[in-house]
C-alpha cells in the first residue's frame, strides 16, 4: 500500500539553513547538505528545500547546492523559492532535484504550469499554494501570506491540476506557526476534489497532528519545519505511532 | 566495470549517477552506438513522456539498437515501460522487448502514484539480501500490467509489474537511486549480475 510521506522543510538562505535548528552531533547546524543526511537516515521520506535568499548570486548558489545534496543523499527531494522560468527548473533538475516547487511565478503566469509540465513531465512540478481564510473564504496568498490575489484556494488548485501540476503544497496561513494543527477541512475539500496528490503544511505541533490530518484532513504527505530542527518530535517516534493508529507508513 | 547509463535527453540522470558512485563504481552518459554496445552494465533511464521518449530514441536510432544489447540491461521507471509492446500515454508504440502493454491507473486513483510502496513476491537475483514488502520510492502514472515475466509486484488498487525480467533484459518501476539503502542495494545486485 502507498504510504503516507513526513517531509521535514528547510529554509535556505546563500546556500545555509537559516531559522533555528537544533541537532544534536551535528558540526555545523547551518550546513543543508549534513542536515539533509541526518534526516534521510533517520526516517523522513522526502526533503524539501526553500529558497528564501534574494541576492543575485542565488541562482547559481542554489545550483550549486542542489548538486550537493543529490550527491549525499538517497531519498527524493524538492527544491523551491523564486523559481520563475523553464531554464531555472531545468539546471535544477539536471543537478539532480526531483522536482520543483512554484508559488508566485505560477499565479503571476499560470501558462508556466503548463510549460514544465510539458517540458520535464507533471511528476516534478508542485504547485505549493499559501491561503488564508478571510470571511470565511480561502483567499490564496503571495510573498508569504503578505498579499493577497484575487484567487479562491479551491478554484486555483483545480486550475493547477488541469494545467498539469503533479502535486499541491497548501500552506495555510492561519495555521501556520500556531502549532494547534493542520488545516484539516479545508484540506479535505482539496483531497477529495483533486485527483493529485496533496501536502499539508502550516500547524503541526504534536503527533496527534499528524494523524489528524491523515485521517481527517485526508492529505498524502505532511510537511514541517521546527518541530523537526528543533527534536520537539522524532521522526522515528511519529511514524511508529501512525502505524500503531493503522496509518500506512514507511518504516 | 564499463557502466553506460543511456543518453538521450531524458531527463534527470545525476542522482542516478551520484548513487552508482556511492557504490564505487563509476557510469558514463553515452547515446554513442559503440560504447553503449560494448559496455558492461547499460542503464535505460526515463523520467517524462513516453512519446516524446520514444521520439528522441528514434532520432538517434537507438530505438533500434536497444532491443539488440547482449549485456544486462536495466530500465528504469519510464525505461522500463519503454521495453514494452506499447504505452497508453499518447498511444505509442515501445521497444517491443517485453510483450505487454503499459496501461494508465484507473481515475479513482490519485494519480501519479507518488511515494513509498512495498515489492512483492521478489525473484531472481536483482532482489538478493533484499526483504519481501521492503519499500521503495516510486512516480507514475503509467503502469506494466502483471505478466510472465514479472519478477516483483505491488498493489496500487491492484497488483502490477514493479518489476520484470526476460534474458538480460531487466526493467524496474521504482527509482532504486532514490529508494534509501535498499534502492542502492537493488542497483548494486544489479551492476555484479
Amino acid at each position: 500500500m502507498l504510504t503516507k510521506r513526513i517531509i521535514p522543510c528547510l529554509d535556505i538562505k546563500n546556500g545555509r539553513t537559516v531559522k533555528g535548528v537544533n541537532f544534536v552531533n551535528l558540526r555545523d547546524a547551518g550546513d543543508p547538505v549534513e542536515l539533509a543526511k541526518i534526516y534521510s537516515e533517520t526516517g523522513a521520506d522526502e526533503l524539501v528545500f526553500l529558497d528564501i535568499s534574494a541576492t543575485e548570486e542565488r541562482r547559481k548558489t542554489l545550483a550549486n547546492m542542489v548538486l550537493q545534496i543529490a550527491e549525499a543523499i538517497n531519498i527524493p527531494f524538492t527544491v523551491g523559492g523564486g523559481i520563475s522560468s523553464v531554464e531555472d527548473v531545468a539546471i535544477l533538475l539536471q543537478n539532480g532535484a526531483d522536482k520543483v516547487s512554484i508559488n508566485s511565478s505560477a499565479v503571476k503566469s499560470p501558462q508556466l504550469i503548463n510549460d514544465l509540465a510539458a517540458k520535464f513531465g507533471s511528476q516534478c512540478i508542485v504547485v505549493a499554494i499559501d491561503a488564508k481564510q478571510i470571511d470565511g473564504e480561502w483567499v490564496v496568498h503571495l510573498v508569504g501570506g503578505k498579499q493577497p490575489t484575487t484567487l479562491n484556494l479551491f478554484d486555483w488548485a483545480l486550475e493547477v491540476e488541469k494545467r498539469g501540476a503533479g502535486e499541491i503544497l497548501f500552506t495555510s496561513m492561519d495555521n501556520d506557526g500556531t502549532k494547534d494543527g493542520f488545516a484539516n477541512e479545508a484540506l479535505k475539500k482539496l483531497s477529495e476534489t483533486l485527483n493529485i496528490p496533496i501536502i499539508a503544511s502550516g500547524g503541526a505541533g504534536t503527533i496527534n497532528h499528524f494523524m489528524d490530518t491523515f485521517k481527517i484532513g485526508k492529505a498524502d504527505a505532511a510537511l514541517a519545519a521546527s518541530v523537526f530542527h528543533f527534536k520537539e518530535i522524532e521522526i522515528s517516534e511519529l511514524k511508529k505511532e501512525l502505524k500503531t493508529q493503522e496509518i500506512p507508513v514507511r518504516l | 566495470m564499463n557502466i553506460v547509463i543511456i543518453d538521450y535527453g531524458a531527463g534527470n540522470i545525476k542522482s542516478l549517477q551520484f548513487a552508482i558512485e556511492r557504490l564505487g563504481f563509476n557510469a558514463i552518459l553515452s547515446s554513442n552506438e559503440e560504447e553503449i554496445k560494448t559496455a558492461d552494465k547499460v542503464i535505460f533511464p526515463g523520467v517524462g513522456h513516453a512519446d516524446s521518449a520514444m521520439k528522441m530514441l528514434k532520432e538517434t536510432g537507438l530505438d533500434k539498437l536497444i532491443p539488440t544489447l547482449k549485456q544486462p540491461v536495466l530500465g528504469i521507471c519510464l525505461g522500463m515501460q519503454l521495453l514494452c509492446n506499447s504505452s497508453e500515454e499518447g498511444n505509442t508504440k515501445g521497444l517491443g522487448v517485453f510483450n505487454v502493454d503499459v496501461k494508465r491507473f484507473s481515475s479513482t486513483l490519485k494519480v501519479p502514484q507518488m511515494g513509498w510502496n512495498t515489492i512483492s513476491n521478489l525473484q531472481t537475483d536483482l532482489f538478493k539480501g533484499i526483504s519481501e514488502n521492503e519499500f521503495m520510492y516510486l512516480v507514475h502514472s503509467y503502469y506494466v500490467p502483471i505478466c510472465d515475466e514479472t519478477i516483483a509486484m505491488t498493489d496500487y488498487d491492484g497488483d502490477y509489474s514493479s518489476a520484470f525480467q526476460k534474458d538480460n533484459f531487466y526493467g524496474v518501476q521504482f527509482h532504486p537511486e532514490k529508494s534509501s539503502a535498499a534502492g542502492e542495494k537493488i542497483l548494486k545486485n544489479f551492476l555484479t549480475i
